[in-house]
């Protein structure tokens, strides 16, 4: 198993001060596959430990496969100059 | 800055910057929106990067171009749990100009070939996110970047924004991308001395390997891995389709890990230091996913249109984003000598893209698709690739029967030999005739 975090560390971001997607709560609930927790290549999706699905947009690397896998989210680019910014790629 | 431009340029990957490179050159005013903090930022690809539309745009381009390694040895490989075979191809023809192809990483490469643009004169302006487009009577003329006094006007907006084109979408070019039309691909930039990557890929200076695997993914996932040398590190990911991801229930990073401690890979990989991970689709459907190509006032190129090459043989994007900035390019110079940006002058466009082999080489592979759809591509056949390459040359001391038994021994109880001539009549109707 491989921990997520440790290979976004090695990646640097310009945070954005707002998430640029946004969960719709109630569709997370009843969704019965939850692919974005398995699926996100950044690993950006967690369960919480009351079961809700949790979202920490500061890891996203913007490839946009969420937003094509669940037609329940609202998926913005984040803001001009924010967000994931890859030096050696 | 201005409010109004003859052409907006969404996005300063190869497709948006070839298109406004040549349209400032032809005397335009062209302004390039890019999200990023600079061209390539954001920008993630395999590895290879074939010249030939480039060098008639920027020619003898390798003389300043920040490339990697030249690509003299290509491999294909197919892998089982602990085997593999291999296609190694080294040619000394590659290695010479004009070159074939060359490792480039996108942000330094993008940043570079932006600086052409700026240098014929377009307008780059970085850090900012077009969110939306604008339209007069019904044709899209112009752009809403995400800032105050955000409007922007053109007579042409070319969108060369990649493949989720959020601005196909919202032009009503394309639907929502289907997760069948695209695949996810993670990369890993892994750090080793120059010297380490000459001796254990036997190259010379400035000499490079591309090296493609299919099979061999944990849990029989659908997807392949790649492996470039760079001048001192290795880009080295793996592409997987998004429906075998989610039924395997697969997450790709640990498929990278497992693909890196193949016992094959681990030796190409080892005493390496990862430097950068990084994530992105890819558009592979072809033609199955191309949305239409132009309305009244604007144009699609690149990723964003679908245009790349997946054959499993070939991963190409870069290549078929220029020509398509140069077909781009071309369609709107003939537009403004008549003054008419209409979806019908604009219809110029599909023809230069079939000229220039765009479409016609998608329309050659346009099998390609079902045949990296076939799941035994990904499973069974890498597999019995490796068992029969191993029992050919496996000396064991048992009667050594001719190859052809030999293979119908292994085939046995695994693959019908209808199903087997079946899949490769498929593959060759996909890649041979
Ligand atoms: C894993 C992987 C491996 C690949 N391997 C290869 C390979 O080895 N060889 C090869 O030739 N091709 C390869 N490709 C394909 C290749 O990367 C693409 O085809 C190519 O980059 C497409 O160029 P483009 O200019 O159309 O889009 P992109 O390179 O994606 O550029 C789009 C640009 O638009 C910007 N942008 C997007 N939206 C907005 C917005 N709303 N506002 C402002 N800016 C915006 C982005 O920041 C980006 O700079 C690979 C792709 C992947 C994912
Ligand atoms: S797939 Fe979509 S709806 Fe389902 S849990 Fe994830 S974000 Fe929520
Ligand atoms: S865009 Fe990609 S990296 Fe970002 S949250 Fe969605 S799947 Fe994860």
């Amino acid at each position: 198993m491989v921990i997520i975090e440790d290979k976004l560390g090695l990646v640097r971001y310009n945070a954005d001060q707002v998430s640029h997607i946004k969960l719709d709560a109630a569709a997370c609930r009843a969704c019965s596959h939850q692919v974005c927790i398995t699926i996100c290549p950044a690993g950006c999706y967690t369960l919480s430990d009351d079961s809700e699905v949790l979202l920490s947009y500061t890891g996203c690397l913007e490839c946009g496969t969420c937003r094509v896998m669940c037609d329940h989210l609202e998926w913005h680019y984040p803001l001009g100059g924010c967000g994931v910014s890859y030096r050696f790629t | 800055m201005k409010d109004k431009y003859d052409v907006i340029v969404v996005g300063a990957g190869p497709a948006g910057i070839t298109a406004a490179l040549l349209l400032a050159q032809a005397g335009l005013e062209v302004v390039v929106f890019e999200r990023g903090e600079f061209p390539g930022e954001k920008n993630m690809f395999g590895g290879t990067f074939f010249g030939s539309v480039l060098n008639q745009i920027v020619p003898d381009y390798w003389e300043e171009a920040p490339l990697e390694r030249r690509i003299t040895r290509k491999v294909i490989t197919v892998l089982s749990e602990d085997s593999s075979v291999s296609i190694d191809v080294k040619s000394g023809s590659f290695g010479r100009p004009p070159y074939n192809g060359f490792t480039i990483r996108r942000a330094r490469f993008d940043r570079w070939y932006a600086q052409k643009a700026v240098e014929a004169g377009a307008l780059l302006v970085n850090r900012t996110v077009v969110d939306d487009l604008l339209y007069k009577d019904g044709r899209v003329a112009g752009v809403r970047v995400r800032r105050d006094q955000g409007e922007l006007w053109a007579d042409v907006v070319i969108a060369a924004d990649g493949v989720n084109s959020l601005l196909a979408q919202k032009a009503g070019l394309r639907k929502e991308l289907d997760p069948t039309h695209v695949n996810l691909g993670i990369k890993e930039v892994i750090q080793l001395p120059r010297r380490t990557i000459e001796e254990r890929f036997n190259l010379a200076a400035h000499e490079g390997l591309s090296n493609e695997f299919l099979g061999g993914l944990e849990g029989d996932v659908h997807g392949g891995g790649f492996l470039y040398t760079n001048t001192d590190s290795l880009s080295v990911g793996i592409v997987a389709q998004l429906p075998s991801l989610q039924e395997h229930k697969s997450k790709i990073y640990d498929l990278l890990e497992g693909f890196k401690s193949h016992p094959m890979i681990h030796e190409l990989v080892k005493d390496g230091v990862v430097k950068e991970y990084s994530a992105h689709l890819v558009p592979e459907a072809g033609l199955h996913m191309m949305p239409e190509l132009y309305t009244d006032g604007m144009l699609v190129v690149g990723d964003a249109a679908g245009f790349v090459l997946a054959t499993g043989l070939y991963l190409e994007g870069v290549n078929y984003a220029m020509a398509s900035g140069v077909a781009a390019a071309k369609t709107v110079q003939e537009a403004v000598a008549r003054r008419d940006f209409s979806k019908s002058s604009l219809a110029r466009y599909t023809t230069l893209l079939k000229e220039n082999g765009v479409l016609t080489d998608l329309k050659t592979f346009k099998r390609a698709p079902e045949f990296i759809g076939n799941p035994r591509l990904h499973t069974l056949y890498p597999r019995l690739a490796c068992e029969l390459a191993e029992s050919i040359f496996a000396v064991d001391g048992q009667p050594r029967p001719k190859l052809l038994p030999l293979a119908r021994r292994k085939l046995r109880g695994q693959i019908s030999m209808r199903q087997l001539l079946k899949d490769g009549f498929e593959a060759g109707r996909s890649l041979l005739w």
